[in-house]
């Protein structure tokens, strides 16, 4: 765990940069971590895929897999690609301020 | 009722009940001559929205018989409502909830259980199977042979569940009211919804251990497989029992060392998730296991379609894995009634319930357990088992107009079998991972956690018998709590105590 600044904001995020608190998040905290993972700017698109993922983390308590997104947030499989190269589940969790989606073990 | 002498304690065609009081003798003959049970009650009940009606009396949904109530005027009979209780599944859940309800409640209950076959298999002993370890009909007995006597056992389809009316509509056509309704119906394979998957190559070069005819028929194509690219894919979460296609690596590796060609078989693990183990102790404590056993794995590989035809698997980032031979761990979703009942499910057809009282959120006489829920945690039989303990209880409190209060805590445990007749064991929950220490008796064990012993191995071996004759019966393990025990863990490992997994 260690303990960085977002925007002036202290916050503790984990050795591979999620947030140990998803509650320390802000929206305004977004961008800096898109440009830390290579990403300039955050585009509408991709703001679709980071609020669908962080309503359903809160909701149901984990995030949701590619299918889900695919099949509900409204931006097909293929855009979620372009949209976060290497894979949306972990990028736009770490941006979304939740946890990676995780196996039992 | 017919040695009662005319005098019916309720009319089943009107449902009006008797009411009392009546001399005292003439009581006692009645009561003397019904089988009964006495109850001691301080205050006299009223049914519900029936206030205008005289006390002394529960207006039933169903006559059932005689209790005794001992109440401080006279004496008075009541007619104990006969709850409903509806159970669609009769898999692990299914089974055991029923059998556990049913000692409870005896036949102040009217427990139905309904599954569109009367087979039962013992799911974990699906992974057994490929490698000769289990025959198929060591592995399958009847559904209906499960349950307690006085369960009312039926093989139907069901169609839909409309939760505002309280009505399970069946195929062919018929409808079943509910009281309570417990959603058991586990969790489906949905290979046709991944592109090419189901085609030339299904059952030839491409197999799933997941169903009972994919492991015999893999069991087959094993035998002769001597060279080549084995690839064991996971096509996305959530899967029933997410360690079982690392067992079947593990498995594979011993298999195929046992028959002299495993320096032929490269063993390939791709998974969608960005590691093999991605709970940071187990990843810490465990990285070495796959390497050891040769396994390449490829990560964060989220298949988009199948090409069996030229042997290959094609992410949807274009990335390609080519394959001789494909064990492909297919999506999953709720069965497929869930979909067409009204607010019952989410995107996938699981149940939507809450995490702690497992409660649907479509309507509060309706829970779930098991792999049927979306619940963030495991489906696996040991889930479905701790499950059990909070739905009794809650549906006891639902059943008496109570508050829920049995809360569930997301508690599993699993085996994982590494070949050469050793196992891992892990238990954890919703917010402690899988930790170092000893299991079921703290510091003591015997079993090893996060750990590979030969001792895992053979209480999972032992397990197949416990869970036909202990657990699915509804009895209590000894020792084995369904609420996660931090004593004997070493929870000073965990960077994020308390942290959602």
């Amino acid at each position: 765990m260690t303990a960085s600044t977002l925007i002036g904001v202290p916050v503790q995020r984990n050795a591979e940069g999620f947030f140990t608190d998803p509650h320390q998040w802000t929206e305004a905290m977004a961008d800096e971590i898109a440009r830390e993972n290579g990403i300039d700017e955050l585009t509408d698109r991709q703001w679709i895929v980071i609020r669908f993922m962080r309503n359903a983390y809160l909701e149901n308590g984990s995030a949701p897999s590619i299918r889900t997104l695919g099949k509900v947030s409204g931006v097909p499989i293929k855009e979620l690609y372009q949209l976060f190269p290497k894979g949306p589940a972990k990028l736009a969790a770490k941006i979304a301020g939740i946890p990676k989606p995780r196996g039992c073990i | 009722m017919a040695g009662l002498g005319g005098r019916r304690p309720a009319d089943r065609a009107t449902r009006r009940p008797l009411t009392g009081p009546l001399p005292q003798d003439e009581f006692d003959r009645i009561f003397s001559r019904v089988p009964h049970r006495t109850v001691d009650v301080d205050v006299v009940s009223r049914a519900p929205g029936r206030s205008h009606e005289a006390p002394g009396v529960v207006w039933p949904q169903r006559v059932c018989g005689f209790a005794r109530m001992r109440v401080r005027r006279a004496p008075a009979i009541i007619v104990a409502m006969r709850h409903r209780i509806v159970i669609l599944g009769a898999g692990t859940g299914g089974t055991l909830t029923a059998n556990r309800l049913r000692r409870v409640y005896g036949d102040s209950a009217e427990i139905t259980v309904i599954d569109r076959d009367d087979r039962h298999v013992y799911q974990p002993g699906l992974l057994s199977v490929p490698f000769g370890l289990a025959e198929p009909d060591e592995i399958v007995r009847p559904r209906h042979a499960q349950l307690h006597h006085g369960i009312d056992f039926r093989v139907a389809e069901a169609d839909r569940v409309e939760t505002a009316t309280n009505i399970v509509h069946l195929a062919d056509g018929e409808t079943i009211g509910y009281d309570v309704l417990i959603v058991a119906t586990g969790a489906a394979l949905l290979p046709e919804e991944t592109e090419g998957l189901i085609g030339p190559g299904w059952d030839e070069t491409v197999f799933t251990f997941y169903t009972l005819e994919g492991a015999v028929a893999l069991r087959d194509a094993l035998r002769t497989f001597d060279r080549g690219r084995l690839v064991v894919n996971v096509i996305d979460m959530p899967i029933k029992c997410p360690v079982a296609p690392l067992e079947f690596c593990f498995l594979a590796d011993w298999y195929l060392r046992e028959r002299g060609v495993r320096d032929d078989v490269e063993l390939v693990y791709a998974t969608p998730l960005d590691g093999a183990f991605t709970t940071p102790i187990a990843a810490e404590r465990l990285a070495g296991l796959l390497a050891d056993k040769g396994v390449i794995v490829e990560t964060e590989f989220a298949t988009g379609q199948v090409d069996a035809t030229n042997g290959r698997l094609i992410s949807w980032d274009e990335r390609e894995i080519p394959f001789d031979l494909l064990v492909t761990i297919p999506l999953h979703g709720g069965a497929a009634f869930i979909a067409r009942s009204p607010g019952l499910g989410d995107e996938l057809g699981f149940v939507t319930a809450d995490t702690a009282t497992l409660q649907s959120r479509a309507a509060p006489n309706v829970f779930a357990i098991g792999d049927a829920t979306n619940v963030p945690t495991s489906k696996a039989g040991s889930v479905t088992h701790f499950e059990a303990e909070t739905l009794i209880e809650n549906i006891g409190h639902f059943l008496d107009g109570r508050e829920l209060t049995g809360s569930f805590d997301g508690h599993s445990n699993c085996f994982i079998e590494t070949g050469f007749h050793r196992a891992l064991l892990i238990d954890f929950n919703y917010d402690v991972e899988p930790l170092p220490g000893r299991y079921p008796v703290p510091h003591v064990g015997p079993l090893p956690l996060l750990k590979e012993s030969r001792l895992n191995h053979l209480a999972k071996l032992a397990f197949q018998s416990i869970y036909w004759h202990v657990l699915l019966p509804g009895r209590d393990l000894p020792g084995i709590s369904s609420q996660l025990q931090l004593a004997g863990k070493e929870t000073e490992l965990s960077a994020e105590p308390g942290a959602p997994r």
